[in-house]
């Protein structure tokens, strides 16, 4: 069974957001690291990039298959976590952690509003898995 | 409606993910990719490759038919011998590549890709027309597994009587495998010592999980197509569809060594001959990333500022830590250390040509 921290907020496409004051930081879930395996290469973007909210912005890499990640909400990369270069594997071991991916500054902090709670995300992989 | 091999309940019980590969629906991976992939390296692996195509062809004059039909010299084999060869069109291009078994001169039978099984029996059938020659497809006959890595050996010992030490590389032996009669050939398709089984599909639930329990101490897991690929690519083994097609000869895939055409007479040989009078304008070479990013099937490849060629296989390698791949590049550029780069999302990589396979087992006295 996947963890879903509670205090978080998470998108259909499997990323975390922890939103702190008008900063959030991303990453992707227990459950999307589990789909995807051992994850040998994540490319990220660079300080200072403006993306909008579903904006592809990343991609996780395993030994098989390429999976794009996805902004989940707008704003600009003010932190990049460049350990992730050559630890991937910290995606696998701590998604929620040292897995993190990077810190935006939030254009409209609102937008949260829009993002599934834990318990959503997680009714959200059931269906998924039934279909 | 995806095909199903003998061995799918095994799979789908120990919760191996499954897809579609060409038509059939196989187990990609069980514990993962990297696991699998060293297990094979270290220890061993099972696979489930019972979706390959097997073609038999029967009666005087077998032999000469497949001499006909492949590039390398069937004379040249011994029964019970077995051979990696190519069937190739006039023009020299790769229809299949593939294992001849010479059971006796007048049998033979031809282990194929499952993605060319049928176009293969039809090639086949075709040039045996106004011949007494049976040409059978008895892929329904056989379940096929291959049990790869340094302890195959010791893991099938376990299982039989039969001295498995006296089966060279690339022979095989019709071998009693815990009271069912199988024809184990110590042939594959990772870069290890090992051993492609064939039996009957009823009797393979009982050969797999036999095989998967006396592997067990000795670290022997089931593998998937993932880390079958991974594994034939660390050993530059090509994959047809990838590496070569009916538009690539044998001698640009590298495949020299299975082109005779002091033989004599067989399909594509003029054409085999013309091109290795005139020499050849690309060939297929191996390549290293030097960057994290993996260069994966498709990629472009960039010369000067100008796509040169696509990636033919990509892929992390699991044992040698390194992303490499495989791609046919001009001759110009061709030559081992030559630099070019691979377009990864948009991005220029650099890459360099080295030396296949990628990944050589040393001998092991274990």
């Amino acid at each position: 069974m996947a963890n879903t921290p509670e205090e978080l907020s998470y998108t259909k496409d499997h990323e975390w957001v922890r939103v702190k004051g008008e900063q959030a930081t991303v990453g992707i879930t227990d459950h999307a690291q589990k789909e995807l395996g051992d994850v040998v290469y994540v490319e990220l973007p660079k300080m200072g990039d403006k993306f909008e909210s579903a904006e592809p912005f990343g991609s996780v890499e395993s030994v098989k298959a390429v999976s794009e990640i996805y902004m989940p909400l707008s704003g600009t990369v003010v932190e990049v976590n460049g350990a992730l270069n050559d630890t991937p594997e910290k995606v696998n071991e701590d998604p929620y952690g040292e897995g993190w991916m990077v810190v935006l500054q939030l254009e409209n902090p609102s937008q949260v509003d829009a993002l599934l709670t834990a318990a959503e995300y997680e009714d959200y992989i059931k269906e998924e898995a039934s279909e | 409606m995806l095909k199903r091999t003998p061995l799918y309940e095994a799979h789908v019980s120990i919760g191996a993910r499954m897809v579609d590969f060409a038509g059939w629906e196989m187990p990609v991976q069980y514990s993962g990719p990297i696991p699998e992939h060293m297990a094979v390296r270290e220890a061993a692996g099972l696979f489930d490759v019972s979706h390959m195509g097997e073609i038999e062809i029967v009666g005087a004059g077998a032999l000469d038919l497949v001499q006909k039909l492949t590039t390398n010299d069937v004379a040249k084999l011994e029964d019970n011998q077995v051979q990696y060869s190519a069937l190739t069109n006039t023009g020299g291009g790769v229809i299949d590549d593939l294992l001849v078994y010479r059971i006796n001169e007048e049998y033979f039978l031809l282990v194929v890709n499952a993605s060319n099984s049928d176009k293969d029996f039809a090639w086949i059938r075709e040039h045996a027309e106004g011949t007494e020659l049976g040409v059978h497809d008895t892929s329904h006959g056989y379940a096929l597994m291959a049990l790869q890595g340094p302890r195959s050996e010791r893991i099938l010992q376990g299982l039989t009587d039969h001295m498995l030490d006296r089966i060279p590389y690339y022979w095989s032996q019709q071998v009693s495998v815990d009271g069912v009669s199988c024809r184990v050939s110590r042939t594959g398709y990772t870069g290890e010592d090992g051993f492609e089984i064939f039996c009957n599909p009823e009797k393979a639930m009982h050969v797999w999980n036999r095989l998967l329990v006396t592997g067990q101490e000795f670290g022997l897991l089931p593998c998937g197509l993932a880390a079958r690929n991974t594994t034939r690519l660390e050993a530059a083994y090509r994959l047809w569809g990838n590496d070569m097609d009916e538009t690539t000869t044998p001698l640009e895939a590298g495949l020299g060594w299975v082109v005779k055409p002091g033989k004599g007479e067989f399909i594509g040989r003029e054409a085999l001959q013309s091109q290795k009078r005139e020499g050849l304008r690309r060939k297929l070479v191996g390549f290293e990333v030097l960057d994290r990013a993996p260069a994966r099937d498709g990629y472009p490849i960039i010369v000067n500022g100008v796509e040169a060629s696509r990636v033919s296989s990509g892929s992390p390698a699991p044992y040698l830590k390194k992303n490499i791949g495989m791609a046919y590049m001009p001759m110009e550029h061709s030559a081992v250390g030559t630099g070019f780069s691979v377009l990864v999302r948009g991005r220029e990589v650099p890459a360099r040509t080295v030396e296949m396979p990628f990944y050589k087992r040393e001998k092991r006295f274990d």
